[in-house]
């Protein structure tokens, strides 16, 4: 069915972006709602449960060809990770290393460990790291997409970038402590989580794309964050061969070791991603540009 | 080096070390009776920054860039508040450098280095997640606080009354601090006590498999009763 309306990823449900990703009529799901398996520990403090505890996991196809799928819901309990929601998407993530699909899509929307259950989110989150390499090690790549409203942070934030490749939107967001969790402990003058545009700035797919912590921006379109997974599964797209479809090797390491040495070496003022564009002669026309002119402007930009 | 970790080393290693301390990150080697192994860590409660993250993986890749075919067991140090809390590492990715750090690890246990993590101090979050975590056998010493966060701030951030959580916490290991709890759910493999000949326990960990069996330990110990079972279900689920 084919449709010219613009779907927003970042608006739709985890099981909406699921149907969308994958060709229609296609997807199995694993442990689903109809199962009931929820969260005891979320009961024992009267929290509201999910019957899929915030994550859809199965396999499907994307442009004819196997795909296993992990999808969280931002709209339960922020996407975070608990006991049964960790031990889903690695048992998805296992059974990608056995079954040995195309590619695993990761559809990120978390911020990291659910504190109700937090020491089990965070073995979880450890759990899924090794599980995750099992998959990279059969030579299967596990592709991010970060396009929802609670971003890829905390211990998801590092798995996300632990993948292949990661396709994000503009309004994605990607990192490690949220603002608000930074202007709590730091105060307001180290990070104003309110700037919604200072926020944009630090986290935001644009400037992630810039320092090559993301791979490819695209449009907040259900359609664009299809086809871009196409095309990091079939495409020639380079970063997949560089980070190996095969498991890292020492040399792949210690150039990517070079690579973040030479990031972090930035200039100790900047703490703004206006600054990294101005250093590379981008002004504020940053902000209007397109997605693919944007990726366009990055490539011209490659040494 | 601080009197407690040269302490911690001396007894670790009664037949030598050599391990340098440079902004909080620890660095060098041990002898045992199974030969050397390297030493890695932080120290002093570090807040991993980028910085100390690069220092850890550099670290480790020299580990296995320089052991050849032979690859020596690593023992990890983590004394760790957690990730650093600040608006340019997180401009910078600091989950891009805890990402790499963890993919060095990775690359250390495929070579073949049996890789033990000992909680000396604390062990917090994303700080233990990128490394100390990932070990084939953790090790949490007597005092080693292990948390996500304490109960306070978490009774304020979830809304739920800190003397409802402080009652469950007595029964339920699953979310309030403790090392006894991270034990009950498998997430650490031993517990040491201060009278016990910690060399003799080093040296029997030296040796094991790298299969992550903490799902399955943490269902043994009865602290974590789905997370072995829930993934079986999903690996053996129709369709």
């Amino acid at each position: 069915m084919m449709s010219t309306a613009l779907q927003s990823y970042r608006e739709a449900t985890a099981r909406q972006r699921v149907q969308g990703l994958l060709d229609a009529g296609s997807f199995t799901e694993w442990l689903g709602p109809a199962r009931r398996i929820t969260s005891p520990h979320l009961a024992a403090l009267d929290a509201p449960v999910s019957f899929d505890d915030g994550v859809v996991v199965g396999q499907g196809h994307l442009a004819a060809q196997a795909v296993v799928v992990i999808a969280q819901e931002g709209l339960f309990n922020g996407g975070a990770v608990g006991e049964v929601h960790g031990a889903k998407i690695r048992g998805a993530l296992l059974r990608a290393a056995r079954d040995r699909p195309q590619a695993v899509l990761l559809c990120v929307d978390s911020g990291g460990v659910r504190l109700h259950e937090a020491n089990a989110g965070l073995i979880a989150i450890s759990e899924i790291m090794r599980a995750l390499f099992a998959v990279q090690s059969a030579g299967i790549p596990v592709i991010a997409l970060v396009g929802g409203t609670c971003g890829a942070f905390g211990g998801m934030g590092i798995v996300a970038r632990l993948c292949n490749a990661i396709i994000i939107s503009e309004e994605g967001r990607l990192g490690l402590s949220g603002p608000e969790v930074i202007e709590t402990v730091k105060g307001v003058e180290e990070f104003d989580s309110r700037d919604r545009a200072l926020v944009w700035r630090i986290t935001g797919g644009k400037i992630r794309r810039t320092l090559g912590e993301a791979t490819v921006l695209v449009d907040d379109d259900m359609a664009a964050f299809r086809s871009a997974a196409a095309a990091e599964m079939f495409g020639d797209r380079p970063h997949l061969e560089r980070w190996g479809l095969s498991p890292d090797s020492l040399h792949g390491l210690q150039a990517a070791q070079r690579q973040l040495a030479a990031r972090a070496a930035l200039d100790g003022s900047i703490r703004d991603g206006q600054q990294v564009w101005n250093q590379l002669g981008l002004g504020e026309e940053v902000a209007l540009m397109s997605p693919a002119e944007f990726n366009l402007c990055l490539e011209a930009r490659k040494p | 080096m601080s009197i407690g970790k040269t302490a911690l080393l001396d007894r670790l290693f009664p037949s030598g070390h050599k391990v340098t301390e440079v902004g909080q990150v620890l660095c060098g080697w041990g002898e045992t009776p199974a030969g050397r192994v390297h030493v890695i860590g932080t120290t002093e409660h570090a807040a991993i920054d980028s910085c100390i993250a690069l220092a850890l993986s550099a670290a480790v890749l020299q580990a296995v860039a320089e052991d050849g075919t032979d690859h020596r067991p690593i023992v990890f140090i983590a004394d760790t508040q957690g990730q650093a809390l600040s608006r340019r590492e997180e401009l910078l990715g600091l989950n891009g450098y805890f990402a790499h750090l963890a993919r060095c690890v990775n690359l250390a246990r495929g070579a073949g280095h049996r890789l033990v993590t000992l909680i000396d101090g604390e062990a917090v979050s994303g700080g233990f997640l990128a490394f100390g975590l990932l070990a084939d056998a953790i090790v949490a010493l007597p005092g080693a606080e292990v948390r996500v966060m304490d109960l306070r701030a978490m009774a304020r951030i979830t809304r739920i009354p800190y003397e409802r959580l402080t009652a469950l916490a007595r029964s339920s290991p699953v979310f309030a601090p403790g090392a006894d709890n991270y034990w009950r759910m498998g997430g650490i493999h031993a517990l040491w006590t201060e009278t016990e000949d910690w060399a003799a326990q080093l040296l029997a960990l030296l040796q094991g498999g790298g299969e992550d069996e903490r799902a399955r330990l943490g269902a043994e110990r009865g602290g974590r009763k789905l997370a072995a079972s829930v993934a079986q279900e999903v690996l053996h689920a129709h369709g």
